[in-house]
């Protein structure tokens, strides 16, 4: 009988390398794939089992997680959530992170390699190990007063310290409850994800950085900035203002707002062109100026097509293709192709603000271990130098008059001089209404732009209070 | 693998030839064994709770002290025995015990049954260690068990009807009719069937071999047995397919016929009888798949377990899930998510040792498994009398096939079949029936590696004396 108990005892020992070979295919080969499958849910207890670290606004937090007895140890909760889920955005189960969330989720899940000393730690003393904090930039009186002067209407408010380039406020409307993304509920996420995604406009969406729209008379900014900049004009410098402009090559003419006149004369001065914001002067002016002066100024105050991180990803902004005079003549009063993120307006008006240097935006302020020591700290940067100080200030005196006497005076805040522009621009829709400015004028703290979606009125009407409620609160919360 | 020089000066004198009896090993593997589960214990507490809990001590002097009087018993009874088989039971164990401990406590965690599997576990080894002792003290000789062979077979035929005749609400656990449940107790009276069933296939085969050795023609190269002598085969057939039937358990059945047939194959050298029994195998698969239920649903799931992911497939799909997030290393004893298996705690613990000690772990496992199946070849490779020869490969062989076929199943290589993996999974039947089975394995391996009786002094007139068997 021991030949066939040799055969048997080969046997054996196949049937057994059978089970190894696949034990390791499942093991090794197909690890990843089941590790990632959304099924499995063992990598998201394992996230779910450590404390979250928090996302902190003014020494508060905005987004924390507690300790719950559900299967899922850390719930995430965001105790202002619709005023902060443009910034915060959500932590969910079945749809995963967004904004900030997302971006720093290294550090708020305390997988950062920075935090990986105090992982070591951990490990020696059982702690379960928690993640760091996020402190952003964001000022609580400025971001509760944008969102509350957006409310009804869809836009995007952005707040920038001019000298730091540090954000203020980041708001956008419609938003939404973050809670309830991020309960422990699959079935109540998707419900209220599938009533997120059937409202129009979509609520998800963050506008400050996520879209960029035609931006209208705020452009003229730009174009004034490439005309004091290239030695030929000043802000008294007289220039044709037609009641009327021909468009080149073309048989369309453009006029003003309402078809209006802007002087009697025909001509005006730069400075009272932006004021009463002439469309027909600054078409004229454009095509004076040129495409590549327009266009290097608009780079240079960041229109330059490319997207940047503040961490939260922003659109790049972008002045388009110009084919020939009649567009540059519809960019100069932005339109045509022209398209910006409220972000990108309100670094126009920061530029402008802090002697013609742009900073570079930025929403986290600092990244705290969970012993709330700073591992990191933002360091303001400057991108460019768009102008001169001495264009600066000439930029500012005009848009003072545009807030004292022109298309801006419900900008106006008592005893606190304010600069700012106005701009309706057309779309498919009723009429964009954008406002950008800063106050005080002669030491800004802190610059805005105001964008709303369709409003159908004026960028005065609409936009210009909503920006002075955000800058006067955030004056007045600084004690000025 | 001895302790202490490997020059045994015993061995070294000339004429008395007394070969090691590798009982030291035994002890210093069992140590090792013993080691390696304390050391699994207190892993699992420092990881899931942060410190030892203050029964591990007595845990720890219990469960050595099972092996301690296991390893004398074997001095004892059994000087002989194979030094491997015994330690390679104890790790096992030891191992499986860990595992089920550290599943007690994440269903504490989850704040749903704070039922103690662990300890109830280690009583029913205590009763398998107290089984083992008894077989091995009364069975001095394997060779007498063959005098009871057709009493096993009614014993292991009724073992194995009783849960079929026995109402549902007596007999029934998710599915499955294969219990006996009394008093609080449930026991799986199969597991001690296939152990009569053993005894009784190998005393009947080694009766029976030289006819069912016969050929009647050949046919491309094989002998085919005579068709009058397909009878038992066909018996072991329909009783598997009673078992598939009546208590809708299709492990126990793939077992006996496997093991059946692997016996006949053995006993008779006829490679004929494993393509008989492939192919009536392969009919009765054909017809179950077609005519049960329960049986397509097992084979549907096995060719595509992620398109039944929130169904039937739920279990096997996050065995997978649980063994690919282990991947080589494992989460380590209580870093994983092993309690999101469905029952890890008996048919799925492989799974649970694959996500937390890794690919390596499991590996290592399915190799302890492979050397106390080697073992138990080997024994019956060199067992002198054909009866020890055929019952030890039966054992070892069911040992080796029940683990294929569970092992199998948690990974997804076969069909899920319900069985046990013997000695890691919680469940006493299995556990103590597991141990008779080793402690016949250990008698085999005594008398096989047992010097053999020096030459007797001539006797005048031996012709006449009856042959008897001689005691050392």
């Amino acid at each position: 009988m021991n030949a066939p108990l040799r055969r048997v005892a080969i046997s054996v020992l196949v049937l057994f390398t059978l089970l190894i070979v696949n034990v390791n295919y499942i093991q090794v080969v197909r690890s990843d794939e089941l590790r990632a499958d959304p099924g499995n849910t063992r990598v998201l207890a394992e996230e779910y089992d450590r404390e979250r670290g928090s996302i902190v606004v003014g020494g508060t937090e905005v987004a924390m997680s507690t300790a719950t007895d559900d299967r899922l140890t850390y719930l995430r909760q965001y105790p202002q959530g619709p005023v902060y889920a443009p910034v915060t955005g959500y932590y969910s189960l079945v749809y995963g992170n967004s904004q900030v969330e997302q971006t720093e989720n290294d550090l708020l899940s305390g997988t950062d390699a920075r935090l990986f000393t105090r992982r070591i730690a951990d490990l020696f003393t059982g702690r379960n190990p928690s993640g760091g904090d996020v402190v952003l930039t964001l000022d609580p009186t400025v971001q509760e007063t944008a969102m509350a002067g957006l409310e009804g209407v869809t836009g995007a408010v952005v707040a920038l310290d001019p000298s730091t380039g540090a954000v203020l406020g980041m708001a956008s409307t419609p938003t939404y409850d973050p809670n309830q993304l991020s309960s422990h509920d699959p079935q109540a996420i998707r419900d209220y994800w599938a009533q997120l995604g059937a409202e129009r406009p979509d609520p998800r969406l963050n506008r400050a950085i996520g879209d960029r729209y035609p931006p209208g008379s705020i452009f003229k900014v730009v174009v004034s900035a490439a005309a004091l900049a290239s030695g030929q004009y000043t802000p008294d410098t007289v220039i044709p203002a037609p009641q009327e402009f021909p468009l080149p090559q073309s048989t369309q003419t453009l006029e003003n707002f309402g078809g209006s006149a802007c002087s009697p004369s025909g001509e005006q001065s730069l400075i009272d062109a932006l004021t009463i914001s002439c469309n027909t002067a600054f078409a004229e002016l454009g095509i004076a100026l040129g495409e590549d002066r327009v266009r290097s100024m608009a780079e240079a105050f960041g229109i330059d097509g490319d997207g940047f991180d503040t961490p939260l990803p922003v659109q790049g902004s972008t002045i388009g293709d110009i084919q020939n005079d009649a567009q540059l003549a519809t960019s100069s009063i932005g339109q045509q192709d022209v398209a910006l993120t409220p972000l990108q307006a309100a670094m126009i008006a920061s530029a402008v603000a802090d002697d013609g240097r742009l900073m570079k935006p930025h929403l986290v302020a600092q990244l705290r271990a969970p012993d709330l020591s700073v591992i990191d700290e933002t360091d303001p940067e400057e991108l460019s130098r768009p102008v001169t100080p001495e264009v600066a200030q000439d930029l500012t005196r005009m848009m003072r008059s545009v807030v004292d006497e022109g298309s801006g005076r419900r900008a106006r805040i008592p005893g606190v001089q304010v600069a700012g522009k106005t701009g309706t621009a057309q779309n498919a829709g009723p009429d964009h209404n954008w406002f950008i400015g800063f106050a005080p004028a002669d030491d800004p703290e802190i610059a805005v732009a105001v964008f709303v979606a369709n409003g159908g009125g004026t960028g005065g009407d609409v936009s210009a209070p909503i920006a002075r409620q955000v800058m006067q609160a955030y004056l007045e919360g600084q004690g000025g | 693998m001895s302790v202490g020089p490997s020059t045994d000066p015993r061995a070294a004198a000339p004429g008395t030839t007394t070969p090691p009896r590798r009982r030291g090993t035994e002890l210093a593997m069992l140590g090792f064994a013993v080691l390696i589960t304390l050391a699994a214990q207190a892993v699992v507490d420092l990881t899931v709770t942060g410190g030892l809990r203050p029964e591990l001590a007595t845990f720890g002097g219990w469960f050595a002290g099972l092996w301690a009087v296991a390893h004398l018993v074997v001095r004892r009874f059994a000087p002989y025995a194979d030094p491997l088989l015994l330690p390679s039971v104890a790790l096992l164990v030891g191992l499986g015990l860990s595992v089920i401990h550290r599943l007690d406590l994440a269903a504490e965690q989850a704040d749903r049954t704070s039922r103690e599997d662990a300890p109830v576990q280690l009583v029913w080894a205590t009763l398998g260690v107290l089984l083992f002792v008894a077989v091995l003290v009364v069975v001095r000789d394997h060779r007498l068990l063959s005098r009871y062979a057709y009493t096993l077979a009614l014993v292991g035929l009724v073992l194995l009807a009783v849960p079929a005749v026995l109402p549902s609400s007596l007999s029934e656990v998710n599915g499955a009719k294969i219990w006996i449940r009394l008093a609080g107790f449930s026991i799986q009276p199969g597991e001690f069937a296939k152990i009569c069933l053993i005894v009784f296939f190998a005393a009947y085969l080694v009766d029976k071999r030289d006819v069912l050795a016969l050929a009647s023609r050949r046919v491309v190269g094989l002998e085919l047995p005579r068709a009058r002598d397909l009878g038992p085969v066909l018996a072991a057939w329909v009783l598997s397919i009673l078992v598939l039937v009546f208590e809708r358990d299709l492990g126990s059945s793939l077992l006996l016929f496997g093991i059946f047939v692997v016996m006949l194959y053995t006993a008779t050298e006829r490679a004929s009888w494993l393509l008989i029994g492939l192919v009536l195998f392969a009919g009765a698969a054909l017809i179950a798949y077609q005519v049960f239920g329960h049986v397509r649903a097992r084979v549907d799931v096995w060719l595509d377990p992620f398109a039944y992911r929130d169904g039937a497939g739920y279990q096997l799909v996050q065995s997978l899930f649980g063994l690919g997030t282990g991947g080589l290393f494992g989460a380590g004893l209580g870093g994983g998510r092993p309690d999101q298996v469905p029952v890890a705690k008996s048919d799925f613990i492989a799974a649970a040792i694959g996500e937390e000690l890794g690919l390596f772990g499991l590996v290592a496992v399915i190799i302890v498994y492979l050397i106390l199946v080697e073992r138990g070849l080997r024994t019956s490779l060199i067992v002198r009398d054909a009866f020890g020869k055929l019952l030890a490969a039966g054992l070892a062989f069911a040992i080796a096939w029940q683990v294929f076929v569970v092992l199998g199943g948690v990974t997804g290589l076969l069909p899920l079949t319900g069985l046990t993996t013997p000695f890691l999974a919680y469940g006493g039947s299995s556990l103590v029936a597991n141990f008779v089975l080793v402690a016949l394995l250990v008698r085999i391996s005594d008398a096989a590696r047992r010097p053999a009786a020096p030459p007797a002094p001539p006797k005048p007139a031996l012709g006449d004396a009856p042959t008897e068997v001689v005691q050392t």
